[in-house]
């Protein structure tokens, strides 16, 4: 116990860091894999064909080998992933901003492969969407980008939101390879540091870690199956 | 390939808008012209010959899977063509596009399933066609879209969602989405066939009271009375072909072809 209560500040920071990686993440994948989940239902080939092909390399890829091409094979050809210094962003999540890119190519790595899967979760929806709803959108004359927009997505969403979910819980436990790949100071890292380098009883660790993940993933689960109850109640 | 696919205009959207074409009020609103087309191997329109005038109320008839939806959905190009040709208020049919969209929006579509946007209310689903293909003012659009649902007779609907409607209701909300387009013409696709038998009236009426006020209409239906009271034509339908057409009392009294005496021989039996 006193190995918790003597590393409390380490847990926490650690915890506050995962938390950010997992929010920026997340957000990056569900715009990516929106963008994505457009390119394979639309009219045009080619860009069905890429999204297509991105989410077959994304799917079927382990996310080790995404997290090793970011971090070690982007950086040989000039890419530090610095688009995500966003400014403003970067004032919330410092890390963002900061000149060591191993936050950005934690982000980027895990965006990258969460998109494919929330790309997927959201053509179900689609799928689940009666295809009367986008000939009648289509009867009254909108585009297609209309179409999705005002009539595909909203009714996608719902039918989407519990796979979504999923995705995103695997995503927060997927984000404990960060640690081994250069980020420093969040929980994954804080594990390796506290046990590996600083010697410390593994198991207290463990479960201080554990418990970090946990209060990320077990009020999300919740929240799922409160939204499949009540979707199951109004079917 | 998904099956709400969406298809719609999304490559070569930039193409400028034509000018306005003066329209001959002589000139027919639809002509199809040798028009074919296949699903794979099935030939669903066989050389398909059809000129509606402006103003004309058409009804199509035939046996299940005759190729009647298809033939509607050709005019709006929800489905493309094999061969042929189709004008509407005389400009053929555009490719995809915006020119495409443009055209839909001006040919009124009334499904057999209704196909309100469940996601909206009835008000918000008469109003999102002039909102958003229109640009017309959200208040303005709102204000027409109740006008119209008065018109339809469900006004005091406005504001609940379709699933909370009847079939009736919610096919008088259709067409009332279909009709804040002020489209040049409308096509129903047996628009009373999934309605509960008390609820088919309600519907006629409407479509009846658009026939009256000159609206050019295609209409899909086996409602006999309809037929008699409201088109000035009836056309048969049989394995993609139009087989035979008369006026619609002679149509019933005088069938010619030996398949419509044959189908309305069934047809009048129920
Ligand atoms: N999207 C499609 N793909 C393949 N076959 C189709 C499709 N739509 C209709 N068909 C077939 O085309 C024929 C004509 O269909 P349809 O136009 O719906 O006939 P109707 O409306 O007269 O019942 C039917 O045999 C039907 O199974
Ligand atoms: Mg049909």
């Amino acid at each position: 116990m006193d190995v918790i209560l003597n590393n409390r500040d380490a847990f926490f920071s650690g915890f506050l860091l995962t938390l950010q990686l997992c929010v920026l993440a997340g957000v990056g994948s569900l715009l990516l894999g929106t963008v994505l989940a457009v390119l394979r239902i639309s009219p045009v080939p080619p860009l069905r064909w890429l999204g297509t092909s991105y989410v077959n390399v994304f799917r079927n890829v382990p996310l080790t080998v995404v997290f090793f091409f970011v971090v070690f094979a982007l950086p040989t050809i000039g890419v530090r992933a610095d688009f995500l210094q966003i400014p403003g962003l970067d004032q919330v999540f410092t890390r963002l901003g900061i000149q060591l890119p191993y936050f950005r190519m934690a982000i980027f790595a895990l965006m990258l492969y969460t998109a494919a899967f929330v790309c997927e979760a959201l053509r179900s929806g689609v799928n689940a969407v009666p295809p009367g709803q986008a000939e009648a959108a289509r009867s009254i004359g909108l585009t297609f980008t209309q179409n999705v927009r005002h009539v595909v997505l909203p009714q996608a969403w719902k039918a989407a939101v519990v796979p979504l979910g999923s995705v995103i819980i695997a995503m927060i436990k997927n984000s404990a390879l960060a640690g081994f790949f250069g980020l420093t100071g969040d929980l994954s890292a804080t594990f390796q540091q506290l046990v590996s380098a600083r010697g410390q009883a593994a198991i207290p660790v463990f479960l201080a870690v554990a418990a970090g993940f946990l209060v990320l993933t077990i009020p999300l689960g919740l929240v799922l199956d409160q939204v499949e109850r009540r979707q199951a109640v109004t079917r | 390939m998904a099956p709400t696919r969406p298809d719609g205009p999304a490559a070569g959207e930039a193409e400028p808008a034509p000018a306005a074409v003066a329209t001959d009020p002589g000139e027919p609103m639809i002509v199809m012209r040798q028009v074919d087309k296949w699903f794979g191997d099935l030939h669903v329109l066989r050389d398909v010959n059809l000129s509606v005038a402006r103003g004309e109320v058409v009804v199509v008839i035939g046996p299940s899977g005759s190729g009647k939806s298809t033939l509607c959905r050709t005019i709006n190009r929800l489905e493309p063509i094999g061969s042929g040709q189709i004008w509407f208020d005389g400009q053929e049919l555009p490719a995809e596009g915006r020119a495409l969209a443009r055209l839909r929006s001006e040919v009124g579509m009334v499904f057999q399933a209704f196909n309100l946007f469940a996601h909206k209310t009835v008000l918000a689903n008469v109003s999102l066609g002039p909102i958003r293909v229109r640009r017309e003012k959200p208040a303005a659009a709102r204000e027409r879209a109740m006008a119209l649902l008065d018109r339809v007779g469900i006004a005091d609907q406005a504001d609940k969602y379709p699933a909370q409607l009847s079939g009736g209701q919610q096919q008088r909300a259709a067409i009332a989405r279909a009709l804040a387009m002020q489209p040049k013409a409308m096509l129903f696709d047996e628009p009373t066939s999934a309605l509960d038998p008390e609820m088919v009236g309600e519907v006629l009426d409407v479509m009846t009271s658009l026939a009256e006020d000159g609206m050019t209409m295609v209409v899909v239906t086996h409602e006999m009375g309809f037929a008699r009271h409201a088109a000035r034509r009836a056309i048969f339908m049989a394995d993609g072909e139009l087989v035979e057409e008369a006026p619609p009392a002679e149509f019933f009294a005088h069938p010619r072809s030996d398949r419509l005496k044959d189908f309305l021989s069934k047809i009048l039996t129920h």
